[in-house]
């Protein structure tokens, strides 16, 4: 476990040293309170709007930002130590190759997770001050479970970068494979099952269809914030089609655990058989 | 005692191509052993095999008699430096930090990581980023990192390209040092000038296989390689170029007062004495075959079915 600290603690300075964090969180932030403030601007207002419509918001933004962000922090983290000959010198030393994977995880895992809570969490803060209206617990408990799921998405896409990143030997074929990963989960795997769902006029899939959205970590992602969330159904677009077969916050995390899991397992395994 | 490395029958393939092809060695503890070769002959495959960073095809490869793959290749890295070709670091990094975080990886006191900054002469320069070093002072950080924790066994690779003749004389001073201290090191180069002087044996790599392994003596006395021996003197009259053909040597007036002689590894003791008895001498020296005519031999030999010329036929 020291090495994997050891290697963790690299990472996140790195993070801190080259403004990634620091980036990070600035973009969070200004989304979040973006939208926090131009939320209803589509109703003919400006203002801060409520919590509810701000996660609602923030979700949709999420699943687009958090996985694109999540690929450009960690595509290169094996294969770029690679090419630049460091990762020849750290596999001499005493440290197995799932503890450095592992420990890259920690630090990049903990980078997000900060810009995360602090970048989206401004969001509630600005909210909780200018607002008048006065929330419910119930509410924060919401934004709570946004924030926590919004920190799963990222771990997932670091996993898949890191899938990617010990399967190439070029930093460049990494971040194309990178990109081609996020058209994939963000943008093309919905649009395919919409339309198979309207090409057979919803005969074909009806069924299995809330199954098939679990096949994507961005879907669970938006399941979990916006389908079990009462205020968002109306915006929840494919998660609408669920309907009643929802599954709850418990079990879409547990989901996103396991899409963070599987990918990660994956690189492990393929990193341990790689000849550098 | 056990030999430090074993390598059995070793072979390496990558697809099609065959990177090693049954090398046998051994690398007795607390020798520093000169693995030679042209670029391509084998020589990093070697190493990477040492190191567990490569499976072999076939064949065993025994560090301190542990494989260096698999579980027990953790605690061996403990006890192994490696000084890879043109080595890199992390450029953001000041030469503390990077020292710090392989030292922390090793398990080796900060003491030790500013002792070695000051050894390789980067104490100046430990808070500069390693971005802006030149090849040699990053070369230096690669020396420290490799020394970290004391190992008993040491890899370097090419450490001496690139590198300005002072930071080579200091590099074979470090190397010196090691060897005075019983560390077992392993050494690949393709630039041989000077090495001879450094190692204890020479393993000679061609096209994948190991060509010839011995001190350099052995090695030129194999190859039946001549000996040179400079003479300066007046010699005027007698029969002193007879006598000395006589002995076995081949004789080369240079000039007035210079002859060149060239003869066998065997005949030289006796063509000295008669040197020394002759009046006029003034000064001679004696030039055993260097390092890279010996490495020129076996290397031309390499793909021609030769490996061991006889000295009636060279």
């Amino acid at each position: 476990m020291r090495h994997v600290l050891i290697v963790a603690g690299k990472e996140f300075r790195d993070g801190l040293r080259n403004r990634w964090l620091l980036a990070i969180t600035l973009v969070f932030a200004l989304f979040s309170m973006g939208l926090a403030y131009f939320g209803a601007a589509a109703a003919g207002s400006v203002g801060f709007t409520s919590i509810a419509t701000t996660i609602v918001s923030l979700a949709s933004l999420a699943v687009f930002l958090i996985p694109l962000i999540a690929l450009l922090l960690a595509y290169d983290t094996v294969v770029g130590e690679y090419e630049q000959g460091t990762l020849l010198l750290l596999l001499t030393y005493p440290i197995n190759r799932v503890q450095l994977l592992a420990g890259k995880f920690l630090g990049h895992g903990l980078i997000l997770a900060v810009s995360t809570v602090i970048g989206f969490g401004a969001a509630a803060v600005l909210i909780a001050l200018a607002s008048t209206r006065i929330e419910g617990v119930e509410i924060w408990f919401s934004f709570a479970y946004f924030i926590l799921s919004a920190i799963l998405l990222g771990w997932v896409f670091v996993a898949f970068a890191y899938l990617i990143s010990v399967c190439v030997s070029e930093k460049s074929r990494a971040a194309g494979l990178a990109l081609v990963v996020w058209f994939m989960f963000v943008l093309v795997f919905d649009l395919g099952l919409l339309g198979v769902l309207v090409s057979t006029g919803g005969k074909v899939g009806q069924d299995i269809f809330p199954y098939l959205l679990l096949l994507n970590p961005t879907d669970v992602f938006r399941l979990a914030n916006l389908a079990n969330f009462e205020p968002a159904r109306s915006y929840a677009g494919m998660a609408g089609v669920v309907g009643d077969r929802q599954l709850g916050p418990g079990a879409h995390t547990a989901i996103l655990i396991l899409w963070v899991v599987l990918p990660f397992a994956m690189a492990a395994w393929r990193f341990q058989r790689r000849e550098v | 005692m056990t030999d430090a490395v074993t390598l059995i029958n070793l072979h390496k393939r990558y697809g099609s191509i065959a990177a090693l092809n049954g090398v046998s060695l051994s690398v007795r503890r607390g020798e520093v052993l000169g693995l030679l070769g042209h670029n391509g002959a084998g020589k990093t495959t070697l190493m990477k095999l040492i190191l567990g960073l490569a499976s072999p095809s076939e064949g065993v490869v025994e560090v301190f008699e542990q494989s260096p793959c698999g579980k027990s290749g953790r605690t061996l890295r403990l006890n192994v430096g490696f000084l890879p070709e043109n080595v890199a670091f992390y450029g953001q990094l000041t030469a503390r930090e990077v020292l710090d975080y392989f030292a922390r990886l090793k398990g080796v006191a900060r003491a030790e990581r500013d002792e070695l900054l000051e050894r390789v002469g980067l104490a100046g320069a430990a808070d500069r980023r390693v971005k802006g070093f030149s090849k040699g002072m990053r070369q230096r950080l690669g020396l420290a990192q490799a020394l970290l924790g004391r190992p008993r066994l040491l890899l370097f690779d090419e450490p001496t390209a690139g590198l300005d003749p002072l930071a080579i004389r200091d590099f074979y001073t470090l190397l010196d040092e090691l060897r005075s201290t019983g560390t077992t090191v392993i050494l690949s180069s393709h630039v041989l000038a000077g090495v001879e002087h450094h190692i204890d044996r020479a393993a000679i790599l061609g096209s994948g296989r190991l060509l010839v392994i011995g001190n350099h003596e052995e090695l030129g006395r194999r190859a039946c390689l001549p000996f040179t021996i400079w003479v300066r003197g007046r010699f005027n009259g007698g029969d002193w170029k007879r006598l000395l053909e006589e002995k076995g040597a081949r004789v080369r007036r240079v000039s007035e007062t210079e002859l060149e002689l060239t003869c066998s590894a065997e005949a030289k003791l006796m063509i000295m004495r008669t040197l020394l008895d002759m009046e006029g001498l003034e000064d001679l020296e004696m030039e055993p075959p260097t390092l890279e005519t010996v490495y020129a031999h076996f290397e031309k030999g390499n793909g021609h079915g030769r490996e061991e010329s006889s000295c009636a036929t060279s």
